[in-house]
């Protein structure tokens, strides 16, 4: 067996992500009772864009191909896929006449951001919290993490954001409540830009952090309880090695693998829950242009960033499984 | 055999009471749930319609009149609450009894056919698991508008809860095929589907039961999602459009915080319980831990009286 074995798969997988979610999207617009087309081109009429008959020709062909109900399914499909290939996502209907694509492109770095800080952090700060109580899970202090954690774990994000700021900006005001940076200050390197930036991605970053470390936590104590009592283990233990070693050398690195394959399949929650904060704390990532789109009804940016995600979240997730190989020696060499 | 039958029922409420006796939060769980449910059935005694506006007085502090205090737009709080538990709990069961359905079926398969019917299903699977569901279901939602009532959303949300427990019914299956009693079934002749369903369905009712109680939870979580989204039919009380209308008219900052807090504190109560329960469901299951929970058990009989071998 060769490393080609693993990555075949996880390839075949990545393309079957990407083709149900695109199809879900082809489908709902055909299902339901309105005329997406007919609908979106009164929609920008309304907003008062002015566009001469050949620009709306243009527009109806951009927009019967995303939603559009020309010629047999098969042939509908095949230019949606076309269309989505060439990175064409259609213009958005509220901030007219500028592409779906530039506005996810904007917001991109704030999500990316928040989402992969917080999930790094709460990655880390879990598994180690939980490889150490898995293996003193006797212990007075790791029943009362496990305890914590169980009950901040199942709390939704949206909630946990809402207790932050209850906590932190209604009953301490320590921090501000919404928006990227102060209000007055522009984009740069400056210190004092920087620090407003912190200060505000921190009350986000926190709430994704807590319920990320919950889970972790979680998984990663059951994981390392059951290799706690692996042969290896014992016979470690047993010849003297001192516990810290076994603890991190044995037991962390052991239970760390499933938690890496584990990292692949919870990137889309996570994404989820990022959706929301961002929303709640008016973060300007994708969460909150995900918001205004639905305020103003612009069923172009919704499908935009539906797709983007998808794509997005299905390479990430195999980017995750990619990396596997590099730390599980197992796959490496066998 | 139907004394082995009986006697296994027996043992297995012995050891529920067990799980009740030695893991606290399983407890809790199950009494917040009962109480869930109580609220639930009491909606149907509210003395007001949810729909109706200026009920009562506006903006009052929790009393014994009214026991969580009004809102602005003169409902009360305790009994708008009877509601939204009522509709979100129906959310929840829609969701999850679809989920279990189909998350069952392709597992019990998956793990028993093996071989290419495995992949295909597990490849299908794990792409669900993967896709990030919200920006999709927000698309569903914002195309099918106010169409949506608790039992059209149940439905779509069942659409991305299914393979959790596909997964873990699949990894279930994969270990009891390896049992004797599988070759033993095959020998013998028995059809797929006569083993699969009343061999292993058995061993795997608890485990699909933790799922059940895992994807309520995972429903009324998302349901929360959409509504402060503005995508679920805002009229209809849920939790979510409860703290939707909250945020609306500003209530954490004018001091009306009951308005918030009643949703927000009853639901995280509800999702730990909800929690607690499934996990506590899934402690039990795990051998590992029930081995040890035995031994406790059974030591605990030492000391009181001999140990008799079974």
């Amino acid at each position: 067996m060769d490393i080609r074995r693993y990555i075949i798969p996880r390839l075949i997988q990545f393309f079957i992500v990407i083709f149900i979610g695109i199809t879900i999207t082809f489908i709902v617009p055909r299902i339901t009772p309105i005329d997406p087309v007919e609908a979106v081109i009164n929609r920008i009429m309304q907003y008062g864009v002015y566009m001469d008959a050949s620009s709306i020709e243009q527009m109806r062909a951009t927009l019967v191909d995303l939603y559009g109900l020309s010629g047999s399914v098969i042939e509908q499909y095949g230019r949606y896929l076309l269309r989505l290939v060439s990175g064409d996502l259609g213009p958005s209907l509220s901030m007219f006449p500028t592409p779906v694509t530039e506005i996810i492109y904007n917001a991109l770095p704030w999500t990316l951001g928040l989402l992969l800080t917080s999930m790094m952090i709460s990655w880390v700060i879990g598994n180690i919290l939980g490889g150490v109580s898995g293996y003193f899970s006797e212990k007075k202090w790791s029943k009362a993490i496990s305890m914590v954690a169980t009950t901040v774990y199942p709390i939704p994000y949206y909630i946990m954001g809402l207790i932050m700021i209850i906590l932190f900006v209604y009953l301490i005001p320590l921090f501000p409540m919404s928006g990227g940076f102060s209000i007055g200050l522009t984009p740069s390197f400056s210190l004092g830009f920087i620090a407003s930036l912190l200060k505000h991605a921190f009350l986000p970053a926190l709430s994704l952090i807590t319920i990320g470390c919950g889970w972790w936590f979680l998984s990663m104590k059951a994981l390392s309880s059951t290799t706690k009592s692996e042969d290896f283990v014992q016979y470690a233990e047993a010849s003297g090695i001192p516990r810290h070693k076994i603890l991190f050398g044995y037991v962390i690195k052991n239970s760390m693998l499933p938690q890496v394959t584990q990292l692949a399949l919870q990137i889309g929650g996570v994404f989820n829950g990022a959706l929301v904060t961002e929303y709640l704390f008016s973060y300007p990532g994708l969460g909150q242009v995900l918001y205004i789109a639905i305020t103003n009804g612009d069923f172009n940016l919704i499908m935009g960033i539906s797709i983007f995600s998808v794509v997005a979240i299905a390479l990430a997730a195999l980017v995750v499984d990619l990396i596997y190989p590099l730390i599980d020696p197992r796959v490496r060499y066998s | 055999m139907k004394k082995i039958e009986r006697d296994s029922i027996k043992k297995s409420l012995v050891t529920f009471k067990d799980v009740m006796k030695h893991y606290r939060g399983f407890a809790f769980g199950i009494v917040f749930i009962l109480i869930t449910l109580f609220l639930a059935i009491l909606s149907f005694f509210s003395p007001y319609d949810p729909r109706i506006w200026n009920a009562v007085p506006k903006d009052l502090s929790p009393s014994l009149t009214y026991l969580l205090g009004t809102n602005t737009v003169g409902q009360d709080v305790f009994w708008l609450l009877t509601f939204a538990t009522r509709n979100s709990l129906i959310l929840g069961f829609v969701t999850a009894t679809v989920a279990m359905v189909i998350g069952t079926v392709v597992g019990l398969v998956s793990g028993y056919k093996g071989k290419v019917t495995d992949k295909v299903l597990m490849s299908i699977n794990d792409s669900f698991l993967v896709l990030p569901s919200l920006p999709i279901l927000i698309l569903i939602a914002s195309f099918m508008g106010a169409r949506l009532n608790m039992v059209a959303m149940g439905l779509i949300l069942s659409l991305f809860s299914w393979p959790w427990s596909g997964r873990q019914v699949r990894s279930m299956v994969l270990s009891l095929r390896e049992r004797e009693f599988t070759y033993m079934a095959e020998f013998s002749g028995m059809s797929m589907f006569k083993i699969v369903f009343s061999e292993y369905l058995p061993f795997i009712i608890p485990l699909i039961f933790a799922n059940f109680i895992n994807t309520i939870l995972w429903a009324l979580g998302m349901e929360i999602t959409l509504s402060i989204f503005g995508l679920s039919s805002l009229e209809i009380p849920t939790i979510g459009t409860m703290i939707y209308w909250g945020m609306q008219y500003q209530a954490m900052f004018r001091g009306i915080w009951w308005w918030i807090a009643s949703p927000v504190v009853f639901s995280v109560l509800l999702f730990v319980s909800l929690f607690l329960v499934s996990s506590g469901i899934n402690t039990f299951l795990d051998p590992r831990t029930r081995l040890q929970r035995l031994r406790t058990i059974g030591r605990e009989h030492e000391e009181r009286k001999e140990v008799r071998p079974e």
